[in-house]
């Protein structure tokens, strides 16, 4: 069995608006084992960001934690993060244990300080390092993320580099202290697709050298076949379907992945229509009664409008929360395209 | 072969930055766009793709070359007649749905200050029908008319960003990224959305972006730029099944398959190839339709 490094459980998060109250994060569990590269996929506003910024004590302050757990193993043995204090959090865990690559490098990066500084800050404010060690380490992460001229670049301030190289940057900043623990929330959707395909072999290549667990937060689907090891699909505060990534993108089982998986362009085929989810995801602020993806689905039956529905095991690892799966509901195939579509795709990966 | 509507030929746009610095974005780019088709451009950042399109809609004062639109050449200064039909005849769609709304209009008349300048209903009722029928045409109704931007999601807010450019019947449509800050369920509507419009209306595109798999979906033909230089242009098929230029490899090797075993085993072909190269290459022909450019 894999060791679990970090396990959320039952999370439940409100956030506090002018207009209302948005229940945003309806009770999701996640496990991601040690070593291993999971993926959380949504779209906009499904709340894949907002669980992981609850492990690192980055919610807003209008968001109001309801309910659950976020275990996990670090230096100190087992401990719950959500009954830390955002000040201890700072001081043990984030940056330190876990670190995080955000989305958009020309922003997260602070225009006023140069490169190297921005590097050390952290090894300053969590370890006993001498100046001359911190650049020296800072050197050393700067020929890891493939930069050039490194002694050269440390001088330097964001604006001098480009996109690419600025994100390489984030990641040398979030590995400065070796976290065992690296989130990366949308790492490549602002960069191009070339520069991409570098940035997550970088990821990958640090991952296995320095034995790091990571979480990726993204809605692009191409970008999780080529990292992850297990996907956790989100929809409207849920996780509905989890599986290895095999069982996902061989043998999807909830309605909503399906139509993910349809909207991908695909290269391969000639036809020119695109399969799009008809609809837009529901508004938390009225939050539905039954299955938040039934308005959307062509094959909701009359329950999904009473009940939301709860995971139904497929195999030990692939669960998915849709009503389709119960032993009393009628057979329903997936559409044909999409069939006809991942027959091809396991042919192509050789696997029956 | 009947004329083009769009023709650039060795369009030029340099930046001058200060007295010894000039940025040369576009370098002798030429193309040309049929009626009724869509010509996709793609390009990594800074390869002078959105450049290109804004100075053909002249938004820039191209420093050279040429560009014949609906018969008239467009560049230098312009007449009035030349102008006007410039104006109303190519539109844009912008990247970013939630910059490119004024927050302080309401959609009526975002959608409609085109046809207030240029004068094309004789009374409000007629003015408020063609709004409500264009934004049924995009998917919405024409009771959106009366709200203000912010009251949309950014799918909508596409939506009447492409309500905008329909209205005043274009001939010819710049979309530069239109469905990049979408997410991919709603990528998928907008695309859809607008072949049907050109089927409906016949209009033509060109679709800027950088993800080839949308490209793939909408264009018939396609120009990979460089650095500033067209480097392969060809029918959608020439370049996804026969890519001759090494960067043109090097980005469709690049573009994420969803399929875990095959992408997990595929190899990134890299390309560094500089711009200096291409200064003393010419377009060189590989079929009536297919153009590499070598040296």
């Amino acid at each position: 069995m894999e060791k679990i490094i970090l396990s959320i459980r039952n999370l439940d998060i409100t956030f506090r608006t002018n207009a209302g109250d948005i229940h945003a994060i309806r009770g999701v569990d996640i496990d991601l084992p040690r070593g291993k590269t999971i993926a959380l996929v949504g779209e906009s506003g499904s709340g894949k960001s907002v669980t992981m910024k609850a492990a690192t004590g980055l919610l807003d302050t209008n968001a109001i934690i309801n309910d659950g757990q976020i275990f996990f193993d670090g230096d100190d043995g087992r401990i719950d993060l959500l009954t830390l204090s955002k000040k201890d959090l700072r001081r043990t865990i984030n940056g330190r244990q876990i670190a995080m690559v955000f989305q958009d490098p020309m922003t997260s990066l602070d225009p006023t300080m140069t490169i190297g500084d921005q590097i050390t800050e952290g090894m300053f404010l969590h370890k006993k390092i001498s100046p001359a060690d911190a650049r020296n380490r800072a050197l050393e992460l700067l020929n890891l993320v493939g930069i050039v001229d490194a002694e050269k670049r440390l001088e330097n301030y964001p604006h001098q580099l480009s996109g690419g190289m600025r994100q390489r940057i984030v990641i040398a900043i979030a590995l400065s202290c070796e976290p065992t623990i690296l989130i990366c929330d949308e790492p490549t959707t602002a960069l191009d697709v070339t520069i991409q395909a570098r940035i997550l072999d970088l990821i990958k290549d640090i991952q296995s050298k320095m034995g790091l667990s990571v979480i990726y937060i993204t809605h692009d689907l191409g970008v999780v076949a080529k990292v992850a090891d297990y996907v956790n699909v989100m929809y409207a505060g849920k996780i509905i379907e989890r599986g290895t990534v095999d069982e996902i993108f061989y043998d999807p089982r909830h309605p909503y992945t399906w139509g993910l998986l349809s909207a991908m362009p695909d290269l391969e085929t000639d036809d020119d229509r695109l399969y799009s989810i008809p609809g837009s995801p529901p508004n938390l602020l009225h939050e539905p009664k039954g299955d938040a993806f039934a308005a959307r689905n062509k094959f909701a039956m009359k329950i999904d409008e009473k009940e939301p529905p709860p995971m139904f095991r497929v195999t030990e690892t692939h669960w998915a929360a849709t009503w389709l799966l119960h032993p009393h509901a009628p057979t329903v195939e997936m559409p044909k395209e999409l069939r006809a579509r991942l027959e091809r795709s396991r042919k192509a990966a050789k696997i029956s | 072969m009947s004329t083009p509507l769009l023709s650039v030929k060795n369009l030029i746009q340099h930046f001058k930055v200060s007295r010894s610095f000039t940025v040369k974005a576009v370098n002798g780019v030429s193309f040309s766009i049929n009626a009724g088709e869509t010509y996709g451009l793609v390009g990594e950042s800074g390869s002078g793709k959105t450049t290109i399109g804004r100075s053909i809609i002249r938004l820039y004062d191209p420093t050279g070359g040429e560009i014949v639109f609906n018969g008239k050449s467009i560049v230098g200064a312009l007449d009035n007649d030349t102008r006007k039909m410039l104006r109303k005849n190519m539109q844009m769609i912008f990247q970013d749905p939630m910059s490119s709304l004024n927050p302080r209009k309401k959609i009526a008349d975002i959608i409609g200050e085109g046809l207030d300048i240029h004068k094309l209903y004789s009374t409000v009722d007629e003015r408020n029908e063609i709004i409500g029928g264009i934004l049924r045409k995009v998917g919405l109704s024409a009771a959106h008319a009366e709200r203000y931007p912010q009251q949309f999601s950014g799918g909508q807010r596409q939506r009447i960003g492409i309500a905008r450019a329909l209205v005043m019947n274009p001939k010819l449509i710049i979309a530069d990224e239109c469905i990049s800050a979408l997410d991919v369920s709603i990528q998928a509507q907008v695309v859809n959305l607008m072949k049907d419009i050109q089927d409906e209306t016949g209009c033509a595109y060109l679709f800027i972006a950088h993800d080839l798999s949308m490209v793939k979906y909408i264009s018939d033909r396609i120009g990979v730029l460089h650095k500033g230089y067209l480097v392969e242009t060809g029918t959608t098929e020439e370049i996804f099944n026969d890519p001759r230029h090494p960067y043109t490899q090097s980005l469709l090797s690049a573009v994420p398959i969803p399929n875990p075993h095959v992408e997990k085993n595929r190899r990134l072909i890299a390309y560094d190839g500089g711009a200096a190269n291409y200064e003393s290459a010419a377009l060189q022909s590989i079929s009536d339709t297919h153009f590499v450019l070598e040296s």
